[in-house]
């Protein structure tokens, strides 16, 4: 199980990395590991708003339908569209190009809140 | 009492097994048959054959006096021509591919697929009633307008509620009916109110009908235990919730027992509390949600009340509600005046009504099924339903206790949720164990839901299931873990009996092809 040192995570397992004054929001892992096949993926568009701890979209595999928590609150400027094409690059690739959401955040200290690498790994461990 | 599997305990009492399963087919029976290949039917035929010989149009009827030019054509290319016994072959053949109630077991959870009693079929094609005309005057439509009511006053009883609305089409629109009504009250009371309760073990549905109506969803968690805790709900609690949703028993079968005390709080705050009807089958004449504190529910005659489901269908989610919803309900509403009954259609006789749902007045043919099954059964009858199915739902959970991991402890009612902790250390997962059920002639039961348990696989056998089916499917079960454990790859090869082996159900996801086209390959 892959989880990189560098990233922020959420219970319900996304994750978000700092680019610049922007963070970059996906999902673990973990996550894609649970669900299985990701098979359609349903983001925001470029200028809404996203609300820390409220659902910014829908990941669907063949197994379940589940949806995506925002880990901090923001205006969404970028989207990953070729996820619509090619909804398996998340299992393929959660953390790289499998990227969902850019954020410009609203209150760059909810970051902070977010769990570290190492007490993700704990919760995921707690998990299983 | 009238089981239609003709099954009941007192039976068991010194019965022997007349028959027992040769060793090389599945425990369900599964053996390969004289199955046949069987193309499309565009791709079958002969230029010019025909399966009917219609005669030519009578008198001067000419299309292009009575059509707009744009929606004439000369011909229809491509479509298939074969004779009647072509077409009856391709249709029987594909139904022979199909696995059905009528089939084998099918224990789909929280879908309740129990046998449909021929009985209530011959009833419901009777031509009084499967003949009559949805616009014919009251007068020549009494004996169905008399059925119509005598089945809104049985269910009415049987959930402990004061009136019912036949109308919704199915489970889901009667959620979305019952979200209206408890918003049209809200309303009539000065506010809509902007936020619905569900617990995390509920239906997809609730909050989908919740959305529809412009409520917020709040889910709720449930305990360890399973089930969901009064003060979870009253920390959720306020005056902007307009109702609360609880399924009980709950989706891991388990009986919310804290329902009284959880509908006190929501009551306390001006909310309602909704019942989703879909487990009912376990309450089945033992308890009755309207006494519980619940103020209005739908019910899904095509589970509880063994009308057709599943592609059968079509279904009927009648909504039972307290007096103070009544005024709210959708048209018609069938009333009896002195010896004569009619339906009410005009909203001006129901001023605070929420209208009309969809066309006509309800999927009528199953409301004959159902009101002919609580005929037949009587009171006694429809209470030993519910405790047989409770039974054998039981009866499986004891039977795959140890070989199968049970999540929650709790005692359940008419389904119980095991998961694949004990085969996932082999690499088997629910999916695999699925699969393999097919290849001993069972339908899989239900997977991965609920979601709050990781790789559910949730049993639902129904009341119509003898013994001895539950015992072939739990050794089935049985079989399947010993293999997980011996021949993994085996079980993740599965099935391999069925004339269509494991299907790519990712790539048919991710890629699908809705539709053919001439020169089309098929795979």
């Amino acid at each position: 199980m892959e989880i990189p040192d560098t990233l922020k995570y959420t219970r319900e397992h996304e994750w978000a990395r700092t680019k610049g004054t922007q963070v970059v929001i996906g999902i673990t892992d973990f996550a894609q590991d649970q669900l299985g096949d990701v098979v359609f993926v349903e983001l925001p568009d470029v200028g809404d708003t996203v609300k820390k701890g409220e659902s910014f979209g829908v990941v669907e595999s063949t197994k379940a339908v589940s949806e995506l928590f925002a880990p901090l609150s923001g205006k969404v400027v970028e989207v990953n569209d070729p996820l619509a094409d090619a909804p398996e690059t998340i299992n393929d690739d959660p953390y790289e190009e499998g990227w969902m959401i850019v954020v410009e955040p609203s209150d760059p200290k909810e970051l902070e809140a977010l769990m570290d690498a190492k007490a993700y790994r704990a919760f995921v461990e707690e998990q299983e | 009492m009238g089981n239609p599997t003709g099954w009941k305990p007192s039976m068991e009492k010194d019965a022997k097994v007349t028959a027992t399963a040769h060793a090389e087919v599945g425990a369900g029976g599964a053996t390969r048959g004289l199955v046949h290949e069987e193309q499309l039917l565009f791709e079958r035929g002969s230029t010019g054959r025909s399966g009917v010989s219609l005669p030519a149009a009578g008198g001067d009827f000419d299309p292009a006096r009575e059509l707009p030019a744009a929606l004439l054509r000369d011909g229809v290319e491509g479509m298939p021509e074969v004779s009647e016994l072509e077409v009856v072959r391709h249709f029987t053949r594909m139904s022979s591919w199909n696995h059905g109630i009528d089939t084998g077991f099918y224990p789909l959870g929280s879908c309740t697929m129990k046998y449909n009693p021929r009985s209530s079929e011959a009833l419901a094609r009777l031509p009084g009633f499967a003949n009559v005309h949805p616009l014919a005057p009251a007068e020549l439509a009494q004996g169905a307008l008399e059925l119509m009511y005598r089945l809104e006053r049985a269910l009415s009883e049987i959930a402990g509620f004061d009136q019912t609305t036949l109308v919704p089409a199915a489970g889901a629109q009667g959620e979305l009916c019952g979200l209206m009504l408890i918003r049209a009250y809200h309303q009539a009371h000065g506010n809509p109110r902007k936020k619905v309760l569900i617990p995390d073990t509920a239906h997809g549905t609730n909050p989908a009908s919740s959305a529809l109506n412009g409520y917020d969803v709040v889910q709720l968690a449930s305990g360890a235990d399973g089930r969901l805790h009064p003060e979870t709900v009253a920390a959720a609690m306020d005056e902007d919730v307009a109702a609360i949703m609880i399924t009980n028993p709950n989706t891991l079968g388990i009986f919310e027992s804290n329902i009284a005390e959880i509908a006190e709080i929501v009551h306390a705050k001006g909310g309602l509390v909704y019942g989703d009807g879909a487990n009912m089958n376990a309450l089945l004449g033992v308890a009755r949600p309207g006494d519980m504190g619940f103020d209005v529910m739908q019910y899904n005659l095509h589970k509880t009340f063994a009308t057709p489901h599943g592609g059968g269908g079509p279904g009927s989610g009648p909504v039972a509600v307290k007096a103070k919803l009544a005024p709210f309900l959708p048209l018609p509403v069938v009333v009896k005046e002195g010896e004569r009954y009619r339906l009410l259609v005009e909203p001006k006789e129901r001023p605070q009504t929420i209208g009309k749902l969809r066309e006509f007045w309800g999927n009528f043919g199953m409301f004959v099924r159902a009101w002919a099954l609580i005929r037949e059964y009587g009171p006694e009858g429809v209470a030993e339903t519910g405790k047989l199915a409770v039974l054998n739902a039981n009866y499986v959970r004891k039977l795959l206790q140890g070989t199968y991991n049970l999540p929650y402890e709790t005692d359940s009612l008419h389904e119980v949720v095991f998961d694949d902790k004990l085969q996932k250390v082999h690499g088997v997962t629910t999916m695999d164990v699925a699969k393999r059920l097919i290849d001993h002639g069972f339908h899989p039961p239900t997977v991965y839901f609920p979601l709050v348990v990781s790789g559910a696989l949730m049993i639902e056998p129904t009341e119509t299931e003898s013994k001895e089916t539950l015992e072939r499917f739990c050794t089935a079960m049985k079989a399947i873990a010993e293999e997980a454990q011996a021949d993994p790859e085996a079980v993740k090869a599965a099935p391999t009996r069925p004339f269509r082996a494991r299907l790519d159900e990712t790539r048919a996801a991710r890629k699908p092809i809705l539709r053919w086209r001439p020169g089309m390959k098929v795979e």
